[in-house]
């Protein structure tokens, strides 16, 4: 009696055994949830790869625009390393700044601003773009928006004057002569292109240095030549694909083209809104982003088409003379939805239902 | 939230009106009526204004439709709390415009939006349409000093951050923040104070922090 008992005690445990068997036993077939394929990418290295693609971008920053812009992206990251260590001790989660992804936030935010700021922008919208809308929405994956964008939008509006303020470029090292200039972009759409060839002298210049970078504009958007070597190391490691940057350029290069000249159709100058303006920092470094773009690759072609819609329409029509940074956060809360509408079809179901 | 309903027996008058102004708060703990807690806090004035306004008419509809709860149908209740509200928004309306012109320049419009505050027509629904005429018009007021309290907070740091001023008064000569003048900034002041008020009820009082069902 007592040994039958005990049998079926038995019986009735060995399931239950079995079931803990199958997850975690790796003999047998194992059933655990997705992601299935591992790979030795992980977080921290992807961020710091990242980081360090853009190293030739900064030093072309500091190159032209002097020691300034060293305290000045020193300070965007010091403040989004703040930030993330603040909120996570607050919020009494385990301290990540290891993973780089503060780190990378500050970088790119400091990429993004005016030398001339004054210290207290760097550090305030670090901590808006860090806490606010990355921790305070969950933490990294989260985030709806691009931190470092909303920490630049953040500023562009708490602080107009301030943030479109241009300093020209020196080659000397020895800091900034105080002169400031407008940017391409602004002068285009203030003055017309007529004007912007008078400062830069001919076309041929004009692009020559658009593409090295010696012109007014944020300390990292300017070198496009550095930028690109820093997109193509990305390329090399397969750490962004073409979808989105090539579909959000294209978009704006055609779109400048068809709508951009005053003479009618098709009379636009593709090339200036392609090499200037923040576009090519952009649509590599920020719309890329992988919590805040679609993950389906149908999905992020749209995302860069409608990114360059909408930067053309800022451009072109609106009060901004760039218009990237907002083009690129207004998709970034229509991710969700394009996610959704692009969703792969579950093997074996029937119809449109989802 | 439901606060009246845990205390054992008849709350009194005192507890009805600090649980509106504190554990039913509308825009901190139930975040409800948002809209002019961000239209109208860009500055103390005009917050002040307001919070007057909404603690006159929702004493008013509480104590009208608390009279009335007996002879409205439940079917058309809706329809008449509205038109009782809208009757004691047009006597706020008009006593404002005779006595305040520049004021009702500036305020009039929000004024006339009392009409559509979720935070009145939930008392109206949830609380003066179940009970007696003088808990009614306590709840009216601990609600409406609540909204107040709350408008008062909101606009202090949007005003002294945007403009650098408190009630029209220039203190620090400066700009600091532009952001919280905009309605950006008014979601960002309303977001982190009710974080901070959340945190106080969970850090002091043991409380689980408000959900908020959101509306108008």
């Amino acid at each position: 009696m007592q040994e039958e008992s005990n049998k079926a005690q038995k019986l009735k445990e060995q399931p239950k055994e079995q079931g803990k068997g199958q997850v975690f036993n790796t003999q047998g077939l194992v059933v655990s949830v997705s992601p299935h394929i591992r790979s030795e990418e992980t977080v921290s290295k992807i961020m710091w790869t990242v980081s360090v693609s853009l190293s030739p971008a900064f030093v072309m920053g500091v190159y032209f625009f002097g020691p300034r812009a060293i305290l000045v992206t020193a300070l965007c990251i010091l403040g989004s390393l703040l930030s993330e260590v603040l909120i996570q001790r607050l919020a009494g989660k385990e301290i990540a700044i290891k993973d780089g992804s503060a780190f990378l936030t500050g970088l790119l935010l400091g990429l993004n601003m005016p030398v001339t700021v004054p210290f207290y922008i760097p550090l305030l919208s670090a901590f808006i773009g860090v806490a606010i809308t990355k921790q305070l929405f969950g933490g990294l994956g989260y985030n709806i928006f691009n931190p470092a964008l909303m920490g630049r939008a953040f500023a562009l509006i708490t602080w107009p004057r301030a943030m479109t303020t241009w300093a020209v470029p020196t080659l000397s090292f020895a800091g900034l002569d105080g002169k400031t200039m407008a940017t391409p972009l602004g002068l285009l759409k203030e003055e017309g292109l007529a004007r912007l060839l008078e400062v830069f002298g001919d076309k041929a210049h004009l692009y020559k240095q658009l593409l090295v970078g010696y012109r007014g504009g944020s300390l990292g958007e300017t070198s496009i030549v550095a930028l690109l070597i820093g997109a193509a190391f990305l390329f090399y490691f397969r750490y962004i694909s073409w979808h989105i940057p090539i579909s959000f350029l294209t978009t704006v290069a055609v779109g400048a083209w068809a709508f951009g000249g005053k003479a009618g159709v098709f009379s636009g100058e593709p090339i200036i809104h392609l090499l200037s303006g923040g576009l090519v920092l952009g649509a590599f470094y920020m719309a890329t982003d992988y919590v805040t773009c679609p993950a389906v690759k149908k999905g992020q072609i749209l995302f860069g088409v409608g990114c360059g819609v909408l930067t053309l329409l800022i451009r072109l029509k609106a009060g901004y003379p760039e218009g990237v940074m907002f083009a690129i956060l207004i998709m970034n809360c229509l991710t969700p939805l394009i996610d959704r509408s692009f969703r792969a079809k579950v093997f074996g179901a029937k119809g449109k239902k989802t | 939230m439901g606060a009246i309903e845990a205390t054992a027996g008849r709350p009194n008058s005192l507890q009805i009106v600090i649980s509106g102004i504190f554990r039913e708060n509308a825009i901190f703990r139930m975040a409800i009526s948002l809209c002019p807690a961000i239209a109208v806090t860009t500055g103390l004035k005009t917050g002040f204004l307001m919070g007057i306004a909404v603690v006159f008419v929702n004493t008013m509809v509480n104590v009208t439709v608390s009279l009335m709860r007996k002879v409205i149908h439940p079917r058309i209740r809706m329809p008449i709390y509205m038109l009782i509200i809208s009757g004691w928004v047009t006597v706020a309306d008009l006593t404002l415009a005779a006595f305040s012109r520049d004021a009702y320049k500036q305020m009039g419009l929000y004024i006339q939006l009392i009409v559509a505050f979720a935070s009145i027509l939930t008392r109206a629904e949830n609380f003066a349409s179940k009970n007696k005429v003088i808990p009614s018009f306590f709840d009216g007021i601990g609600i409406g000093t609540g909204f107040f309290f709350a408008l008062m907070v909101i606009s202090f740091f949007r005003e002294l951050l945007g403009k650098g001023a408190l009630w029209g008064v220039d203190i620090i000569h400066a700009k600091p923040l532009l952001i919280a003048l905009l309605p950006t900034g008014g979601f960002f002041a309303t977001g982190l104070l009710m974080g901070f008020f959340n945190w106080i009820d969970i850090r002091f009082y043991g409380g689980k922090g408000a959900g908020g069902a959101g509306g108008h």
